[in-house]
């Protein structure tokens, strides 16, 4: 028997009581962290300097299950709230971040189903399909597969043109656009800036899948940025 | 490579996944490739930007609920 799944599992960490959840049992074999120690310890500088680093991210992946901005907020702050609750229980094996990230998809998804009965199966197939479907509209190569027209260059976009309110708000909305799957992938590794191995670990999917996810919601929204810088 | 190829390489290059032979074939082509290079630094550009959308400050009524949840649980060590 793998010694580690006799440990108390911290699956109740991840709204599941029932100790099934893959994402807990996934997160349980990392090495540990400091940062965590110290809100086991009650240092609540700590605790509000993670609190304000990690909401804005937390925020982001929230809205990527859903899309009302109060109930986001909701989310984040109940997962704060389980996260104290289960700070005893919890191991310190992955990052502070990455612990809390699972605890909001959790709280997220649970939210959602709640909301609408309905699954939605975006698409069964969709990794395997997605990867031959191509990121850049054909019509922009030749028959001779080289560019008609070249992209142009944003070396001369202004740095402050490419991270101003209005073209962050039109990232926000591309986000909003994607796929579900792609829209997960793309804000844990993007926006949150968590690293692969966690998200794979996250997710439970390969590290071929989610770089599939990521490469064709990275492309549409460059497409969106592409069209709005144009 | 054709440049309709090199533009579904982009995030496997930028992960760097790419054998080293695929690799070096990458860069021999973007070395050579005005279009392909452009391509390369928007992708490069739209991962840096999404980075900077998450920067949202905590409201100050939850900051202190939170902190208050986490003074009880220290308080009763439970």
């Amino acid at each position: 028997m793998d010694p580690r799944s006799r440990s108390p599992c911290n699956a109740t960490a991840l709204g599941d009581t029932k100790g099934r959840c893959p994402v807990a049992r996934r997160l349980q074999a990392r090495s540990p962290e400091p940062e965590v120690d110290a809100l086991r310890r009650g240092d609540e500088a700590a605790f509000v300097d993670a609190l304000q680093r990690y909401h804005g991210p937390l925020l982001r992946l929230a809205m990527a299950y859903v899309r009302d901005r109060d109930t986001a907020e909701d989310i984040v702050q109940e997962a704060w709230l389980t996260a104290i609750r289960l700070l005893g229980r919890f191991e310190g094996r992955s990052s502070l971040k990455t612990w809390i990230s699972g605890i909001v998809i959790n709280v997220a998804r649970a939210r959602r189903r709640k909301e609408s009965r309905m699954l939605t199966f975006t698409s069964l197939f969709g990794d395997l399909a997605d990867r031959r479907k191509p990121t850049v509209d054909p019509a922009r190569f030749g028959r001779d597969g080289t560019w008609r027209e070249l992209p142009r260059s944003w070396d001369n976009v202004p740095e402050a043109s490419l991270i101003g309110k209005e073209t962050l708000a039109r990232i926000k909305t591309a986000i909003e656009e994607l796929p579900p799957k792609h829209r997960e992938v793309i804000v844990l590794r993007d926006v949150a800036q968590l690293d692969a191995a966690e998200v794979g670990t996250m997710l439970g999917i390969s590290a071929e899948n989610q770089r599939v996810r990521l490469h064709r919601a990275r492309a549409a929204v460059r497409k969106a940025l592409e069209d709005y810088l144009a | 490579m054709k440049c309709r190829e090199m533009v579904e390489l982009m995030t496997d290059y930028l992960e760097g996944v790419l054998s080293p032979r695929d690799r070096r074939r990458f860069e021999e082509h973007i070395a050579g490739c005005d279009g392909c290079r452009a391509y390369l630094e928007q992708m490069r550009a739209t991962r840096d930007a999404l980075g900077q959308i998450a920067e949202e400050p905590i409201p100050e009524h939850v900051q202190e609920q939170l902190l208050a949840a986490f003074r009880d649980w220290k308080s009763t060590g439970t």
